[in-house]
């Protein structure tokens, strides 16, 4: 066994620690209700640790089978986002084949390229050559209304579901010197300091929140992202073992990367907002869709991987 | 020779399911009602070729065991694939559309409920290629409220299914379906055949999605 094998492994079972203690809490809380009365809040929360469980277990078997079971999983996650995301835009029957294009062929050619750690066009694919090849496709069936929000919608899809989200895998193909073999790694990393962040803010947010940041938009407040930015710092410090980073470094990055992703997932909220619905879908029970699981990571991702890029390799 | 036909229908149904479920995530969104076994006719908007299959793969298996969608012979017995999937793998109640036969089309309809059978059906007759989120519904749906009034006719919208596979495409785009089931209506006592079919396509649109363009 390897030492990256061996980290991933107590990584995972440090995060079955986590749930097996939140599993039981609910189940201790469960008892304690009088029988025949359910509490909405506390089923809520339980159906949201079983999609953890999944969860854990699914990327925890990714990273262990290593590049391949990584990009198929992050694939399938990009596959799943974008469907959430374009089942939401505007579109006509003119934009069925630059969709179809967009699905079928963007998508997994953009994998390709990370997977292959063709890193120049990994970064253009999607801005440049998506961005000036599906509107041809579109305007070629000639029909102009609502021309400009169609291509800018499918384009914003595309760069958020798939350009954002395969910067997770990407991670692995940074050429970082004596880390490379265990670049999978900072995935683990990016992916516990951001979503754990989101948790404690949210926590925290409820328990001592008052001034929201966008008031109609997201429950939000300051004083919720200042505790939940702090508590991705301290957690991002305790797992600097696993990165090439020094423990501050450490805390730099986790604290940026959980900023970024607080923020980016009010933008999701204000697009969900304008489209008048309360989740992408409704495909992981009790959470919402995958959009709405990973908003901060989207954010976070791009940043993560450029500071990681520039500072490190 | 028959259990092996059986067998080959059971999973070419599963296959049907599989695909539907991988493609647009189908999901039933139970509003009006609970998915128990009660005998029902579920009665849909119709925009695509890919509406009775959605319907049909979200329904729970008990529930999918006991529906009859009823679809037109021309297009099931169109060639031998088809013969097989439409009246072996759903179960279909084949209507003859055309005119110069004299099919009874609501006997083998009233057969089918008398059976015990559920039905899905699609009152506009045709697929909607309009804009309008209806069509006019015929009368078939008035005739059966009427001959059978202890059945529940139900609302069944079936959403977003023009972009996934619009007409004259080949390709079906992986969006996501939602299958809405409403409330469901009875024939009332003196209701005329306007007044209850108006009644029937106002429950069915109410069931739309809001569109936020």
């Amino acid at each position: 066994m390897t030492s990256t094998t061996a980290d991933i492994l107590l990584l995972a079972f440090g995060s079955f620690a986590i749930l097996i203690a939140m599993t039981v809490l609910g189940e201790v809380l469960r008892a304690r209700q009088p029988a025949g009365h359910a509490n909405p809040v506390l089923e809520t929360y339980m159906t949201r640790v079983q999609s953890w469980w999944g969860m854990v277990t699914f990327v925890g078997l990714a990273l262990l089978t290593g590049k391949i079971g990584v990009m198929i999983l992050f694939a399938f996650v990009s596959f799943a986002a974008l469907r959430e995301f374009l089942t939401l835009t505007a579109k006509t029957q003119a934009d069925h084949i630059a969709l179809a294009l967009a699905f079928f062929v963007v998508l997994p050619l953009q994998y390709v390229f990370v997977g292959f750690g063709w890193t120049g066009l990994f970064a253009i694919f999607i801005p440049v050559y998506a961005f000036l090849l599906l509107p041809i496709v579109s305007a070629l069936r000639g029909n102009a209304n609502r021309f400009l929000v169609r291509v800018a919608e499918t384009q914003w899809a595309l760069m958020i579901t798939v350009f954002c989200v395969s910067h997770v895998p990407a991670l692995m193909t940074l050429d970082l010197p004596d880390y490379s073999e265990r670049a999978v790694l900072l995935i683990a990393f990016l992916v516990m300091v951001v979503q754990l962040g989101d948790l404690l803010e949210y926590f925290f947010g409820r328990r001592i929140g008052r001034t929201k940041i966008a008031p109609g938009l997201s429950p939000k407040t300051w004083e919720g992202v200042a505790c939940g930015v702090t508590s991705a710092m301290l957690i991002g410090g305790m797992l600097s073992w696993i990165t090439p980073f020094t423990p501050l470094a450490a805390m730099g990055m986790a604290g940026a990367a959980s900023l970024v992703g607080m923020f980016g997932s009010i933008v999701f909220a204000a697009i969900k907002r304008d489209r008048g619905v309360k989740d992408w879908s409704h495909l992981i029970p009790g959470q919402g869709g995958f959009v709405d699981q990973l908003d901060s990571v989207i954010f976070a991702a791009p940043i993560f991987y450029h500071l990681t890029r520039y500072f490190y390799t | 020779m028959k259990y092996l036909r059986q067998f080959a229908a059971r999973l070419t149904g599963h296959a049907i399911r599989i695909f539907a479920r991988a493609i647009t995530a189908v999901r039933a969104d139970w509003q009006g009602i609970e998915p128990v076994p009660r005998q029902r006719v579920y009665f849909a908007n119709h925009t695509s070729n890919g509406d009775m299959p959605m319907i049909w793969s979200c329904l729970p298996p008990a529930l999918r065991r006991d529906v009859r969608p009823v679809a037109a012979a021309d297009y099931w017995l169109k060639n031998k694939l088809r013969a097989f999937v439409g009246p072996e793998v759903f179960n279909c109640v084949l209507i003859d559309r055309r005119p110069e036969v004299n099919d009874k089309p609501m006997d083998k309809i009233l057969a089918a409920l008398d059976e015990g059978s559920s039905l899905i059906i699609f009152p506009e007759g045709n697929r909607n290629m309009t804009d309008d989120p209806l069509l006019p519904f015929k009368s078939g749906l008035y005739n059966m409220g009427v001959a059978r009034p202890q059945v529940d006719l139900v609302p069944t919208w079936v959403a977003n299914l023009t972009s996934i596979m619009p007409k004259g495409e080949v390709i079906p785009l992986p969006l996501i379906c939602t299958v809405t089931f409403g409330a469901p209506i009875h024939v009332q006592d003196g209701e005329s055949k306007d007044d209850f079919l108006r009644r029937a396509a106002d429950a069915l649109a109410a069931l739309a999605p809001e569109v936020r363009p």
